[in-house]
């Protein structure tokens, strides 16, 4: 993914082209030396499957070791109805197998989805063989069982007078190259499109991606069913590429297959998979010529793939790709300045329809009705009150442990409180996801720093700026992340706003912690949210940062609501205009800074703690 | 209704099977548990005990050296893993760590097709295994699966053993619990971590050790096993030291139970346990809250 598109927009299609012109004369090289096109054909056919499975293990970061499932549902599916005559027309049959695939993914997603990393992982595996063993028994009557399906008929087209079959050599390989190419074309648009940006920010900070407005969840699922239509495509063309439907198209090793060919040819590249299967079979069918070497073939693959995850976890397509771009990397070009872009930043969720105005005055931004979070017996936050009107700057202090944090999170919909009630503009949002919360107007900086570090910063809040403008879960898979007009102005406001303009185009994991800092402000800040909730934002930053983000966050309260919970009490006296004083989960006082200061409770518990501390 | 004979023979064959598959199932959930990553060489280190049995009860016929050959191959192989390359996984991404164990399952796989051919090989059972064990005329069992039983439980009570009644053990369940906690504490984590690593390793290949004799000895041989191995921790909750024993003899017994009425289901019948604990219960049986 390009961070500057707006620069290289002729490079746009340039991919694209590169592929098809190799499709077109590849297989006169094949043909040539091998005498026939069968090799690239099933370098092809693994390729396809694998640019599915680049989609969600690259692109989403969802190891599946269960994509066997699909590849066999799909073959079977197609094979079986067309072998037993259910379906004369054999598009309809391919078309069937990749749907039977997708219905299956599904059920086998909501499942396996619920859990992450390993647990991912093995569940999908699990399926994998459960499929396998009900294809070998239960349906053997339907799916040959051990002994597969024979005699799957290749699809034909009509050309006026004229019948072409695409049946074995150039005919199959022609089927598979068209079908591999579109599957590319469509695979590239997923990974420019908002929704790339967004199954990226999965892979790289789920929960943060969660809190940002977007359905991880949703997404997660249909980039799962994705990889399974991409999967059963693979398995149908399998089958008709050599007219037998084998069963060992569900078993693990299929699976295994798929893993290492992409990992070798280099994960999150589309293209990585095809060479890692173009090594694959190479070394299977050369290797196994020469005498004494011959059966140790997949010891070697074996030997390279574990290198590679070691050293080179980019394989060998992404790790070429990385040299080949930094030789040929112009300067980075500078963004066009922008206009400053302060008024885009303010919140646009007000209510459909103003409230008149005494209403509006009369309706708290956000309040809290005595809630509680008790973990087991431990009583982290009990009966916190706070009713903050709209502008309101409104500080939370208190000790290490005071339930500071807790209370935040829970405001944030981050967890549930155990009783209680947080109304925001009066609708009650209690219980609500952090997803939808974020969507109602709630943000959070967080008190450690939630990133997307592989990207950009401008990539970062582009993610962030997505969910205000494209909604939790939409398929605009055909136009760029970098193309919403809308999106891009709420990017560059933030940037101007942060001052992060020099180092926008540079992965955040490079740049120094006080930017860090700031562009996990800029996160929250990118989702135009009315209420802003603020996790220490000065922690960890110099005496000179933090003048300029007490400046920055006394801006931003224009017309906006905040939280903020921060240790360092010059800024909060500076800052808020209420205060509440947490101590062991209670509220201890309420009011103005001047009344805070002079509070004698709070000054025995809080200001003086360690005397208070040395009496008890 | 299959006659109570078969149901008594078929009960008696899953806990025999079971108690093996907790053997494996309970190294695999304490190296998760302790080091955080799934061992997915762990089918291929069972194989690796196999083996170990096929060659010295083909040379020695001695049941004792084949046990001791095979915690000592899964040693060594678990020693030169841990230290040459597993350890600088530690803190990568998951996924990085499946990966690379996937990886070396496969080398350990083809390094052995490459010495001993797919082929498979017969391993005997001990003299003292030979024979027929009779249930009061209700249903026959041969004797050595009657002992295997006995002896993967004896090496799950060592486990058990070790993990809850030496010093050392204490430090691996508090390892479990908090990591971090644990080096803060002083405890030398590393030698812990390869403690462990080795100690999970060889529960894998006495399991390999004792299954030998009671089926054929190929180089993919690990494979199945490792997979049921994972629906067990699944079911069982994945680093539960008990959940790898009641998971592995619930599996043990779905299996066996099921072929009695009809072997089409059998295998099938597991990973729909799986799905029902995973949709009832996510952490399975016996898993902690919060550890993943």
């Amino acid at each position: 993914m390009s961070a500057s598109v707006g620069a290289r927009r002729g490079s746009r299609w340039l991919p694209e082209i590169i592929v098809a012109l190799l499709l077109l004369g590849l297989p006169f090289g094949f043909e040539a030396a091998f005498d026939t096109v069968d090799l690239l054909s099933r370098i092809l056919v693994w390729g396809l499957f694998g640019i599915g499975f680049d989609l969600l293990f690259g692109y989403s970061g969802l190891l599946s070791f269960g994509q066997a499932a699909f590849f066999g549902t799909g073959g079977f599916v197609t094979a079986y109805l067309l072998t037993s005559h259910a379906l004369t027309n054999v598009w309809l049959g391919m078309l069937a197998g990749v749907v039977a695939a997708m219905l299956f993914s599904l059920l086998v997603g909501y499942l396996a989805l619920r859990r992450v990393g390993l647990y991912f992982a093995m569940i999908t595996l699990a399926f994998a063989q459960l499929s396998y063993f009900v294809e070998d028994s239960p349906l053997a009557h339907w799916t040959g069982g051990e002994n597969g399906l024979p005699g799957v008929p290749p699809p034909a087209i009509d050309i006026g007078p004229l019948t072409v079959s695409f049946s074995s050599g150039w005919g199959i390989y022609a089927l598979i190259a068209t079908l591999f190419f579109l599957g590319y074309v469509l695979a590239r648009f997923i990974v420019r499109s908002p929704v790339g940006a967004v199954l990226t920010g999965i892979r790289q900070n789920a929960d943060r991606t969660a809190a940002l407005g977007h359905s991880v969840a949703g997404y997660k699922l249909s980039v799962f069913v994705l990889a399974a239509a991409y999967a059963g495509l693979a398995g149908v063309l399998l089958g008709i590429f050599q007219s037998y439907m084998p069963p060992d198209a569900f078993s693990v090793d299929t699976s295994g297959q798929l893993v290492f060919q992409t990992v070798i040819g280099g994960v999150g590249t589309l293209l990585g998979p095809a060479i890692g299967a173009a090594v694959w079979l190479f070394l299977r069918d050369e290797l196994q010529q020469i005498p004494g070497v011959g059966s140790l073939w997949m010891f070697i693959l074996g030997a390279v793939f574990v290198l590679l995850v070691t050293l080179l976890r980019k394989g060998l397509y992404g790790t070429l790709a990385a040299l080949w771009e930094s030789r040929i990397a112009a300067p980075v070009p500078q963004p066009e300045p922008r206009a400053r872009a302060a008024v885009r930043l303010h919140p646009t969720t007000a209510q459909p329809t103003p409230p008149s105005a005494a209403g509006a005055a009369a309706t708290p931004a956000l309040e809290a009705l005595m809630v509680s979070k008790h973990f087991g017996g431990v009583r982290a936050v009990s009966d916190v009150a706070l009713t903050v009107p709209t502008g309101e700057i409104y500080a939370v202090i208190g000790p290490n442990g005071a339930g500071k944090t807790t209370f935040l999170r829970l405001l944030s919909g981050e967890m549930t409180p155990t009783s209680g009630h947080i109304l925001l503009r009066g609708h009650d949002i209690t219980g609500h996801s952090v997803t939808a919360i974020n969507r109602a107007g709630i943000a959070k900086s967080y008190q450690i720093n939630q990133l997307f570090n592989d990207l950009t910063c401008r990539q970062n809040l582009r993610i962030a700026a997505l969910g205000r403008h494209r909604g939790t879960l939409r398929f605009d898979v055909f136009r760029a992340a970098d193309s919403i007009p809308a999106v891009e102005q709420s990017i560059a406001g933030v940037i101007d706003e942060l001052g992060l303009n020099a180092t926008a185009d540079l992965p955040v994991a490079t740049l120094p912690y006080g930017e860090k800092r700031r562009i996990e402000l800029g996160l929250a800040l990118a989702t135009l949210p009315s209420v802003l909730l603020l996790d220490e934002p000065l922690a960890g930053l110099s005496p000179g940062e933090r003048q300029d983000v007490i400046r920055l966050i006394r801006r931003l309260a224009e017309g906006r609501t905040i939280v903020l919970v921060e240790h360092d009490m010059d800024a909060v006296f500076a800052l808020a205009a209420r205060i509440m004083v947490m101590h062991q989960g209670r509220p201890l006082a309420e009011g103005a800074p001047a009344e805070i200061r002079r509070h004698p409770e709070v000054r025995r518990a809080y200001l003086g703690g360690l005397k208070a501390h040395a009496h008890a | 209704m299959p006659p109570t004979a078969v149901l008594l023979s078929q009960a008696f064959s899953g806990f025999a099977f079971g108690t093996l598959l907790a053997l494996m199932s309970s190294g695999l959930t304490i190296i998760f548990g302790t080091l955080g990553f799934v061992n997915f060489a762990h089918g291929a280190m069972f194989m690796l005990g196999a083996y170990a049995a096929f060659v010295v009860l083909t040379y020695t016929h001695s049941y004792i050296a084949a046990l001791a050959a095979g915690a000592l191959v899964l040693l060594v192989v678990a020693v030169v893993l841990e230290r040459g390359l597993l350890r600088f996984f530690y803190t990568r991404p998951p996924e990085d760590q499946l990966l690379v164990t996937f990886g070396l399952s496969v080398m350990l796989i083809e390094g052995m097709r490459f010495f001993f051919g797919s082929d498979s090989q017969r391993v005997s059972p001990p003299p003292w295994g030979d024979g027929i064990v009779d249930f009061w005329g209700v249903f026959y069992y041969p004797l050595y699966r009657v002992e295997a039983i006995g002896i993967a439980a004896a090496f799950l009570l060592a486990l058990y053993l070790l993990l809850y009644h030496t010093s050392v053990g204490l430090m691996v369940r508090a390892g479990i619990e908090d990591r971090l906690m644990v080096g803060l504490l002083g405890i030398d984590v590393r030698r812990m971590f390869l403690l462990v690593f080795a100690v999970g390793a060889m529960a894998a290949g006495v399991a390999g050790v004792i299954f030998a004799p009671l089926s054929a000895v190929i180089p993919d041989m690990g494979t199945p096993f490792l997979i049921q191995a994972f629906v067990v921790v699944v079911i069982g909750g994945l680093g539960s030291f008990g959940g790898a024993i009641v998971g592995g003899i619930l599996v043990g017994e779905l299996l066996s139970l099921t072929t009695a009425f009809n072997p089409d289901y059998s295998q099938a019948s597991i990973y729909l346990a799986m799905t029902l604990v995973l949709v009832l219960r996510p952490r399975g049986l016996f898993g902690a809250v919060g550890r993943i």
